[in-house]
């Protein structure tokens, strides 16, 4: 199935998400679609999987011109969506959520699950990806629920499957299958578009790659003479460095000591079990690991928003293992929370207002039980100039303002302390390339000015990029330890550790 | 290796598990201690149960137990399941022995009341069975509305309305009339809650309040301006009790299930249709998605509106049912607020029957069961103050969502209101 975008345009109010673009996938080939966040690759998918109607332009199909009314109109049409966050029920089976929507059904409106299962077993047969049916969503591993996610897809008779960002949330090992299936799917017949920010990884999968920025096609090319500076360029707008220029590594004193940290999540499981950890001042450290095995509980523990079940964590010759979180805020411990929509800033606050979040109470701007806020006004409009946060005002509310930018403001307000610690969990998490490289920037400059960095991260290249050195957590537990300041680590050594195997080399 | 490791741990770390099991240890002891000083010492004769009446067809001799000695084994039971939490407590056997407990607290309890009397066992089932039909009704209704995401504070009005429209619709029209504009009167709250919480995205307890608040203050201005003076519009007739041949002549369980009105037999078949909607038909399986996940139903062609209004308007017409219940399967008149907070109970019924219909018979039971105990031991004539007897239901329903209960899972988009992109 040919599918052939025309002149899409989407506006929203005065915001024109896409103008004009074209876009063509063919059955049997892999569209790489690159862009940053914001570029317009979410809104052009969503057109084309009926969830908006574009403004102008058209949608062919095998020639023919179509017209989507909702979702299900584009399913009808063949065409599949895998969704960046998985829209999967996690209390159900697999063979639940892959019926969900066109369930066989007998008499009295029943569940016929044992058909469900037949049909789950007999897609997962044909293209390679097994799994249990019975399983229960929660249970699985990401990497499996993404299989399930295409089966469900496939399930849907789709020619087209569009996989958005498909790979942000896999270990190395897991992208090297996944690829395998996308092959496996491109050789029967499948027309893919594969949406991602990551460079190399659209050069290994793709057969031809649009790039998208600001809303139109930036360019087009050949993966085989395309490098990732070139893309990037297209991507960016601009050269962009990818190498972080560090001083020499220096460490101090030992800052931070986490000994034999033990921490329980919500539900008693174990979520650290039994860590010991140091970082020096004047370090980099970077804890890689896949998502879920532990690192948020270390870090909430070290960071005092959770109570460890036992072990010490010593801060500076303290031991701060009960301390408050505004003691180890004044014992100059700067954190960057994982998710800053929840943790990091207050959506309806405005941007002065969260500048201050962990300062209102200092004498500099509060008198007695009031707010200072000619002075509060000040600081955040010098800090927000100074740390590009780019808002037409410090009376924006954060909610407004694009992910890189409400990051930059956590890290405004964070390392506008004074700081000796700072601990930074996934600091670039979904961020376009230009805010990636300047938070960065700004995370070795407090390296370089002697602070200690802790910094948590499931992208394997931003560990190896920062950190003098890298422990790898894995269900719960350091497995190994690099160092990187000795020279180059080797990759896959580490993408081993975090998938649970040790290699002789890394211990 | 791993297993091994796992349980050194457990013992190392002080969990919230162990607490809970020392805390469970400490209630229990306190229980046989309670059981051995209160209902044991100085208490004689015994205790009669009277399990059939004599001219049953298949009629039982009467449970005769010794009320001293039977109370000290059951106190020493409990002392045994309390140590036992202290040694080697946690996991299922914390919950599970703190259930076993209770129950032989309550067993032990009413030996004392009956002791050296007479008491009708049998009478205080049916009367349980009684009690939980609008328990179990409301606990479907909370529990069809939360499995799409709406959580519904409003069964408690929903009951009271459907109590007052079945005792003013059946003075005019009859049983049946009052019946089907009970129903009806249901749906219509249920609509209602679902178009403020779903169309208008309100807050989804508020929304609730506001129509509690409503209902109670319109059926009792009405019943006290205009019952009071035109009293054949409060005069409904009664569902009578309709005896199912040869399976209502078995001892106990006869009486209990199959010598009721209209309202049990109802409520019994909603628990069977509603299980078997929820989880075994296409339609229940959409509903649930929308209750865990709508924005993934939606990407798969599921209207979660109109699912949402569709189940918890349906709820409503279960909660009518229910609260008819209380005029047209009972007294036959409305009273103000005669529900008396049932649809909160029912609430918690929902809750410790893990929002499933059986689940909630069973929790209902157990609530019925302690509102019938009030109501039968006043006859008893014990030390006890009957406004203190009357509190039975609520104290179950706190000692039950508090200690037992535990963590519930409810289902995840519970709350909040749905928004398309």
């Amino acid at each position: 199935m040919d599918i052939e975008l025309r002149g899409i345009t989407k506006r929203f109010g005065p915001v024109v998400a896409n103008a004009g673009v074209d876009l063509h996938v063919r059955a049997g080939e892999v569209l790489g679609l690159l862009g940053e966040n914001g570029a317009g690759k979410s809104t052009l998918m969503n057109v084309l999987c009926g969830l908006y109607a574009p403004d102008e332009g058209e949608i062919v199909i095998d020639g023919r011109p179509v017209t989507f009314d909702g979702p299900s109109d584009a399913i009808a049409a063949g065409i599949g969506m895998v969704h960046q966050h998985f829209m999967l029920v996690p209390v159900f089976t697999v063979a639940e959520n892959v019926i969900l929507g066109i369930e066989p059904t007998g008499q009295l409106d029943f569940l016929d699950r044992a058909a469900a299962r037949r049909q789950v077993r007999e897609i997962g047969d044909q293209y390679g990806l097994r799994v249990d049916p019975d399983a229960l969503i929660e249970e699985l591993p990401v990497g499996v629920q993404q299989r399930v996610e295409i089966i469900k897809v496939l399930f849907r008779s789709a020619d087209v499957l569009i996989l958005d960002e498909p790979t942000a949330v896999l270990t190395p090992q897991e992208v090297e299958e996944f690829f395998g299936i996308v092959r496996a799917l491109r050789d029967a017949g499948k027309a893919i578009i594969f949406i991602t920010h990551k460079l190399d990884e659209i050069l290994e999968i793709s057969d031809r790659i649009t790039v998208l920025r600001g809303g139109r096609v930036a360019g087009q090319g050949d993966p085989e003479t395309l490098t990732t500076r070139q893309l990037a360029e297209m991507m960016v707008g601009r050269p962009v460095s990818f190498d972080v220029e560090k001083a020499a590594y220096a460490p101090g004193d030992v800052l931070l000591e986490v000994r034999e940290l033990t921490v329980l999540r919500n539900n008693d499981e174990i979520a650290v079990d039994d860590v010991s950890l140091a970082v020096r001042s004047g370090e980099i450290v970077g804890i890689a690991g896949v998502q879920g095995n532990g690192q948020t509980a270390l870090i909430e523990a070290i960071t005092g928003l959770r109570h460890p079940a036992g072990g010490s964590i010593i801060y500076d010759g303290r031991d701060i293992t009960h301390s408050s979180v505004r003691a180890r805020h004044a014992m100059g411990i700067a954190h960057i929370p994982e998710d800053r929509q929840r943790t990091g800033i207050i959506g309806d606050f405005t941007i002065a207002e969260n500048m201050v979040l962990n300062s209102y109470y200092d004498d500099r701007y509060a008198s007695g039980p009031s707010i200072r806020w000619p002075e509060v006004m000040q600081h955040a409009a010098r800090y927000a100039a100074d740390f590009d946060v780019r808002t037409p005002s410090v009376h924006a509310k954060a909610f407004q303002l694009s992910g890189g930018n409400q990051q930059k403001l956590v890290v405004a307000r964070e390392l506008t302390r004074d700081t000796k610690l700072l601990i930074a969990a996934q600091p670039t998490r979904g961020l376009d390339v230009g805010s990636v490289e300047y938070i960065h920037k700004r995370i070795v400059e407090a390296r370089d000015e002697g602070d200690g960095v802790l910094i948590m991260s499931s992208e394997l290249d931003e560990i190896v990029a920062l950190s003098d050195r890298i422990v790898v957590m894995f269900k719960g537990r350091i497995v190994a330890e690099f160092d990187a300041f000795r020279g180059p680590v080797d990759r896959n050594a580490v993408g081993l550790a975090m998938a649970g195997s040790v290699s002789e080399a890394a211990a | 290796m791993v297993a091994a490791q796992d349980i050194s741990h457990s013992q190392r770390i002080g969990t919230p598990a162990d607490r809970r099991a020392r805390i469970t240890g400490v209630v229990l002891i306190g229980l046989a201690l309670f059981v051995a000083g209160v209902f044991s010492i100085g208490v004689t004769g015994d205790a009669t149960f009277r399990l059939s009446r004599p001219n049953d067809v298949w009629a039982i001799p009467n449970l005769v137990l010794p009320a001293a000695p039977f109370n000290y084994i059951i106190a020493a039971v409990l002392a045994f399941l309390g140590a036992r939490q202290f040694l080697r407590g946690g996991g299922r056997w914390t919950t599970l022995s703190l259930g076993i407990g209770l129950a032989l607290a309550v067993a032990a309890f009413l030996v004392w009341a009956t002791a050296g009397k007479a008491f009708s066992l049998t009478g205080m089932l049916q009367a349980t069975m009684v009690r939980a039909v609008p328990l179990v009704l409301g606990a479907i209704t909370g529990m069809m509305c939360e499995r799409v995401g709406v959580v519904n504070i409003a069964i408690e009005g929903m009951l009271l309305a459907g109590a007052f429209t079945g005792a003013l619709m059946g003075s005019l029209l009859g049983g049946v009339g009052g019946l089907i504009a009970a129903i009806g009167i249901g749906g219509l709250f249920g609509f209602i809650l679902a178009a403020l919480v779903v169309t208008y995205r309100m807050d989804q307890i508020i929304a609730g309040v506001v129509i509690n608040l409503f209902v109670l203050g319109l059926t009792s201005y009405v019943s006290s301006q205009v019952f009071a003076e035109h009293r054949f519009l409060n005069n409904a007739p009664v569902f009578r009790a309709y005896k199912v041949p040869i399976l209502g002549d078995i001892p106990v369980i006869g009486p209990m299930f199959f010598n009721q009105n209209l309202f049990v037999y109802g409520a019994l078949v909603m628990v069977g249709v509603a299980t078997y909607y929820l989880f075994y038909t296409r339609m229940g399986l959409r509903a649930r998605s929308v209750g865990e996940h709508p924005r993934a139903a939606d990407t798969l062609g599921i209207n979660v509106y109109r699912t949402r209004y569709i189940n918890v308007t349906v709820a409503g017409m279960i909660a009518g049912f229910g609260g008819a219940w209380f005029t047209l399967g009972s007294v036959g008149r409305f009273d103000e607020n005669m529900t008396g907070g049932r649809g909160f109970i029912a609430l918690a019924a929902m809750l410790f029957g893990r929002y499933h219909p059986v689940g909630a018979l069973m929790a209902a039971l157990v609530f019925g069961f302690a509102d019938s105990m009030q109501q039968k031991l006043a006859l008893l004539q014990t030390p006890i103050p009957s406004e203190f007897l009357s509190m039975a239901p609520y104290i179950a329903t706190i000692i039950v969502v508090a200690g037992v209960v535990g963590r519930t899972r409810t289902p995840a988009a519970g709350g909040k209101p749905y928004i398309k992109e």
